[in-house]
């Protein structure tokens, strides 16, 4: 139960902030720091509920800040060119240490109008078809693609259910299965049920190190087996959940280590290290031909579960 | 006054109770009848067994669709006497040490005679050898273990080697919750496999019965070449009732049910069970002579 500690710390900072802004002395400053600093010590082993915590908190790195500082040349591509453009997807071509590829993913805001804006980071289907468009385009050109997952899940509407919200997810995990480019998917915060994989069949499954994937979000899992969403506590416990569970199981391929207290207290470190991951991944796929690729990505998905 | 309104109270609750106790007397004595009566769970209205299996498990009254066993469903579909079980002994583990998951399994397996909610066969359908899949509601719900997935995909890519058609009966609930993350990556996994076989020409045909949701409809179901549905089946990602306490009004009148989503373009045909095995042999007859590549 580390959570009342993050808060603590996130009500310190605002104080710093705001004593900053007052041109307050350094001292009084750094004061603040220390004080921040010794609240967020014992926060290293985050519980599976503090994960999800973390994992949710707004002010975590977004897809928007992953583009900005790990990539250059970015050129945003809109719309799935078919009926509407979703802002709950965010992608296009960029380069990465000077290498073109397409990135795409979730996008979730900082702020509470962003997030009406962007829906949540939950896409309809025009946004999978979106990603799909942008995913099939690296595939026709060669570019490797790095998808950014963080969803509370595919959005339930009505609409997203008129335009076929089911095929939109099929329909991604069955075209993503033949691509013969390296994909490496990378869940930075909550990656939840078939909203979340519609984007992730990648030959690589990296994960920050407090995020969380799951087959449904906590709440929804709990009102689903008992009738009660208020148990999600519990809920986050049994669904092993968590970067080290999943891990275990075989479904990710690597942790990207975060800051202590989460990836909102030191971007720039945590960017390094995703920076080197995906570099370092990215140098291990080129060593396989487009076939070996589309090969190694099914066996991959073929071979996960326990019957 | 009081004392009235007690007895009057305790009265009704003995009524209530002995109600109870005779309606389970009839359906013991019922069970032990070799043709008991079933009642419609719609109308109500109640016909011998032999005659809703004569029906095909419509209501001979009222036209509601009552769930088929994928037992009944074989043995409407498939020719008599050329089915044979693909992946019988695949069953569902415990991944995540579950509580309650596995004594809920036993108890399932008893109730249904079933070892999962998919069953897959191979088979001639009119004389045309096909592979086919049926999802039994009864089962958990129709949801998707991994035992689910993994018959399904061996069914699927046992399609694939042999060149046969695919026919998969799809109803689900969605996602085995207590299998977690694995119950999640079957959608990647059936999914990949129905490409697979796509792209070696193989024909798949989705027939949707009443009801396929989640994870279900949002991999194998939903990437048939053809797709046919039930009358009146539901047919969706999320559940109606999320849908509506997302968005904060009700959803109209036929919402998500196959005849909606005809309408909206994503079934190609809604088919009367009575015409069921006709319609899938004049599709396989049609696809009989297609070129097929190499698997």
């Amino acid at each position: 139960m580390i959570r009342e500690s993050i808060l603590k710390a996130d009500a310190i900072e605002r104080k710093i902030r705001e004593k900053k802004t007052e041109a307050a002395s350094p001292e009084e400053i750094e004061q603040l720091q220390i004080e921040k600093a010794r609240v967020l010590r014992p926060c290293s082993r985050p519980d599976p509920e503090d994960t999800v915590f973390l994992a949710r908190k707004i002010d975590r790195p977004h897809i928007d800040d992953f583009i900005a500082h790990l990539f250059t040349d970015f050129f945003e591509q809109k719309g799935d060119h078919l009926y509407n453009d979703d802002p709950g997807i965010y992608g296009g071509i960029a380069r990465f240490r000077g290498m073109p590829v397409t990135v795409v993913g979730h996008r979730k805001g900082h702020s509470a109008e962003e997030n009406l804006k962007y829906n949540f980071g939950m896409p309809n289907p025009e946004g999978y078809r979106k990603a799909l468009r942008l995913m099939e385009q690296a595939n026709k050109f060669g570019r490797p693609i790095i998808t950014f997952i963080d969803t509370p899940g595919a959005y339930p509407g009505k609409e997203a259910e008129e335009h076929g919200q089911g095929e939109a997810i099929a329909r991604n995990m069955a075209q993503m299965s033949t691509f013969t480019v390296p994909v490496i998917s990378i869940v930075t915060g909550e990656g939840n049920s078939g909203g979340a994989l519609a984007i992730g069949v990648a030959n690589r499954i990296l994960m920050l190190e407090y995020a969380v994937y799951s087959v449904l979000s906590p709440e929804g899992f709990a009102s689903i087996l008992w009738k009660d969403a208020s148990r999600h506590g519990e809920a986050c416990e049994l669904m092993k959940l968590t970067a080290k569970d999943l891990k275990k199981a075989g479904v990710v391929d690597e942790i990207i280590p975060e800051p202590l207290g989460g990836a909102q207290e030191d971007p720039g470190r945590l960017y390094a290290c995703m920076e080197m991951a995906i570099e370092k991944n990215l140098a291990e796929l080129s060593l396989l031909s487009p076939e070996e690729l589309k090969a190694q990505r099914i066996e991959k998905f073929r071979t996960i579960g326990a019957a | 006054m009081s004392m009235q309104n007690s007895l009057q109270s305790g009265m009704q609750s003995l009524q209530g109770g002995l109600e109870r106790k005779m309606k389970e007397w009839r359906g013991g004595i019922q069970k032990m009848l070799p043709d008991p009566y079933l009642d419609c769970k719609s109308c109500g209205r109640r016909a011998k067994t032999s005659a809703w299996k004569e029906n095909l498990y419509v209501c001979p009254f009222c036209g509601h669709y009552r769930a088929m066993s994928s037992e009944e469903r074989f043995r409407a579909v498939l020719d008599e006497g050329s089915a044979s079980e693909l992946d019988g002994g695949l069953q569902a583990a415990d991944p995540l040490n579950f509580p309650g998951y596995s004594e809920k399994l036993r108890a399932a397996e008893k109730k249904t005679g079933l070892t999962e909610s998919a069953v897959t066969k191979k088979g001639t359908i009119g004389g045309i050898p096909a592979v086919v899949a049926v999802m039994d509601s009864r089962f958990f719900m129709g949801s998707m273990s991994s035992a689910v997935g993994e018959r399904i995909t061996r069914a699927i890519e046992y399609a694939d080697e042999h060149r046969l058609p695919l026919i998969i009966f799809c109803a689900s609930g969605g996602a085995r919750m207590q299998e977690g993350i694995y119950s999640l990556m079957q959608m990647a996994k059936t999914s990949a496999a129905v490409q697979a076989f796509s792209d070696h020409g193989g024909l798949y045909i989705s027939y949707l019965t009443h009801p396929t949701t989640g994870g279900v409809t949002a991999s194998f179901a939903s990437l048939g070449d053809i797709t046919l549905a039930e009358p009146d089946a539901l047919i969706g990602f999320a559940g109606p009732r999320v849908i509506e306490q997302t968005i904060g009004q009700k959803l109209p009148k036929g919402f998500q049910r196959s005849e909606y989503l005809e309408q909206h373009g994503f079934v190609d045909r809604i088919v009367a069970r009575k015409d069921m095995k006709q319609v899938l042999v004049d599709i396989l007859e049609l696809h009989r002579d297609s070129a097929r590549k190499a698997g």
